[in-house]
């Protein structure tokens, strides 16, 4: 009996010091072996093969994850604010919208390239382009949002927006100045996850938004720099490592990536916080 | 008074509209999925598609069976590898860590969600593969090695919505076992772990559909040999690797064979959302 206590505390402390070697091993791996791989020459504007400049996948990466937001934010904040604000408790289209909104956080990313392909790329005839790449992350992302922003604006405390209608104000002003503001750091929560799922994203974009290096033209060409293709720093480390030609700028570029997610996490963190000292508050 | 009524229904049709986005999306995702891998399936036949063991698109072979079995083996080995060590850190995040410790590690589970699945798959082809090629000498992308990372992969999601799971279990069920004279672990393990069970199995099962629908890691440390594996060394390739690997080149009924393995898959999807629903409902009874 004794024994048996003893075996189970030694398998949990087992299954929490493995996620640590796993975290400690993979993270130590990216950086013992990139860092001293990050040049100058990897930040040079334009992409040649003696350079492999990753600097235009950065530009893509921002743009691509900037668009695509863009789309997914205001559609997927309007949607929770009409399932929490507006609609009547358990209506049949209330319904309709969390089962499909559950369905799209369950469908792979590899399903959404294929629906980006056909719709985008091939039925809209945008060709592979950076529109076409942000449109299929935006569809992607969009639940992220919808779901996050729902839990922030439900754990906003009713007596709020009961003395908004107090004061008279309407729905939509209670809504803008009594719900919202509150639940910011958590919408805030849900847009660096989304963002975060856009930065690390391939399978979606190989065939939407193609894998040409090169930053889209849209400061010479305007708006047509749109259909230009382009890839993201997940896709150009895809590109290098299965080419395996560069790994050591496949490895710098997996610093990168890995910085931009823990500066994400560090975001995040923060509104988690923001959003618990309110609600001790 | 007019102009705010004007502005508040507005802002109601706006806000319904954004919500009906949702909706829209899965219709318009369903159907361009059906109309165009529907066809392929029937012209290939429904049998020879699903149960046809050999994926040969040059000589108008279309079968999907190794992929299908192959996407099964992945998930259950990633399982196997990632559902265990999964739970036993969720239960020592949830009552076992001290507060520092808890700081500690729950911020590395984080960043390990949210590490990209080509880095996961970059470490597995640099680092696991060359190990595996070192103890067994002419194999090295393989069905372990995808196992072994997906499990990896897997790893923040069971650990994260386990742990809410096992938080969300209230004290007094925890304190009546130790009242009753059961140790710590035995509380945690008897009284604790199964009245969290429905939550652990929502858990598992996203962990699944996480695993199914892996893509880029997979392709990177699976050999993807489009053959039934014989053993653990063998490559293996999945349906999502299927898809993302011919796509670039496709064309005619071949690309259309990749599609309806995309519906193929989305069904797999699906039904594992159903079940997830299913567990989730009786957990909240």
């Amino acid at each position: 009996m004794r024994r048996l206590s003893r075996v189970l505390r030694w398998l949990v402390y087992a299954g929490a010091a493995l996620t640590a070697a796993v975290l400690l091993a993979i993270t130590g791996f990216v950086l013992i072996n990139g860092i001293p791989h990050l040049t100058p020459s990897l930040f040079e504007w334009t992409y040649t093969s003696d350079n492999v400049s990753l600097m235009p996948a950065l530009v893509g990466t921002l743009l691509m994850a900037a668009l695509a937001l863009l789309m997914a934010v205001p559609v997927g904040v309007g949607a929770a604010i009409y399932l929490v604000e507006y609609a009547p408790r358990g209506s049949r289209f209330v319904r309709a919208v969390r089962m499909t909104s559950e369905t799209l956080q369950g469908i792979p990313s590899i399903i959404y390239g294929l629906f980006g392909m056909l719709l985008f790329v091939t039925a809209l005839g945008w060709g592979l382009s950076l529109l076409a790449g942000a449109c299929t992350l935006a569809v992607m992302v969009l639940p992220v949002v919808v779901r996050t922003t729902e839990e922030a604006l439900m754990a906003v405390p009713d007596g709020y927006r009961e003395g908004g209608f107090a004061l008279g104000a309407g729905r939509l002003r209670v809504v803008a100045r009594c719900a919202l503001p509150s639940a910011a750091p958590g919408i805030l929560g849900g847009v660096v996850l989304a963002l975060g799922r856009c930065v690390g994203e391939v399978a979606a974009l190989l065939f939407t938004a193609g894998t040409v290096a090169q930053v889209p033209d849209l400061l010479g060409a305007g708006p047509a720099g749109l259909f230009d293709s382009c890839r993201t720093l997940a896709v150009h480390l895809y590109v290098l490592a299965s080419e395996g030609l560069h790994i050591d700028e496949a490895y710098a570029t997996a610093v990168v990536l890995l910085a931009v997610v823990m500066v994400l996490n560090g975001v995040a963190a923060l509104a988690t916080r923001m959003m618990e000292v309110r609600d001790r508050g | 008074m007019n102009s705010s009524a004007l502005r508040e229904g507005t802002a109601r049709v706006l806000f319904s509209a954004a919500a009906a986005v949702s909706v829209v999306a899965v219709v318009l995702i369903c159907l361009f999925l059906f109309v165009n891998g529907v066809p392929a399936m029937a012209e290939i036949g429904v049998p020879e598609f699903l149960l046809g063991a050999i994926w040969r698109p040059a000589n108008g072979l279309y079968g999907i069976f190794p992929m299908i079995v192959g996407s099964i083996y992945v998930t259950v080995g990633a399982v196997i590898v990632g559902v265990p060590a999964g739970l036993l850190c969720a239960i020592f995040l949830s009552r076992f860590a001290g507060a520092r410790m808890a700081m500690l590690l729950a911020p590395g589970v984080e960043l390990l969600a949210g590490i990209p699945s080509v880095v996961y798959g970059f470490f597995g082809l640099i680092i696991m593969v060359p190990i595996i090629r070192g103890l067994a000498p002419g194999h090295g992308p393989s069905l372990l090695v995808a196992a072994l990372l997906l499990g990896i992969m897997i790893l923040p999601t069971v650990i994260t919505v386990a742990r809410n799971a096992l938080d969300a279990v209230p004290r007094r069920y925890y304190e009546g076992a130790l009242a009753l004279g059961a140790d710590h672990e035995r509380a945690v393990f008897c009284v604790v772990v199964p009245a969290a069970a429905s939550g652990l199995l929502a858990a598992v099962v996203l962990a699944v559909g996480r695993a199914i629908g892996e893509t880029m890691a997979v392709i990177m440390v699976a050999g993807n040999q489009p053959v039934i594996p014989g053993s653990l060394l063998d490559g293996v390739r999945t349906l999502t690797a299927n898809i993302a690997l011919e796509m670039g080149y496709a064309a005619g009924l071949h690309r259309e064979a990749l599609v309806a393995t995309g519906v193929v898959l989305f069904v797999l999807i699906l039904l594992i959302t159903l079940f997830l629903n299913a567990a989730r409902k009786r957990g909240g009874r």
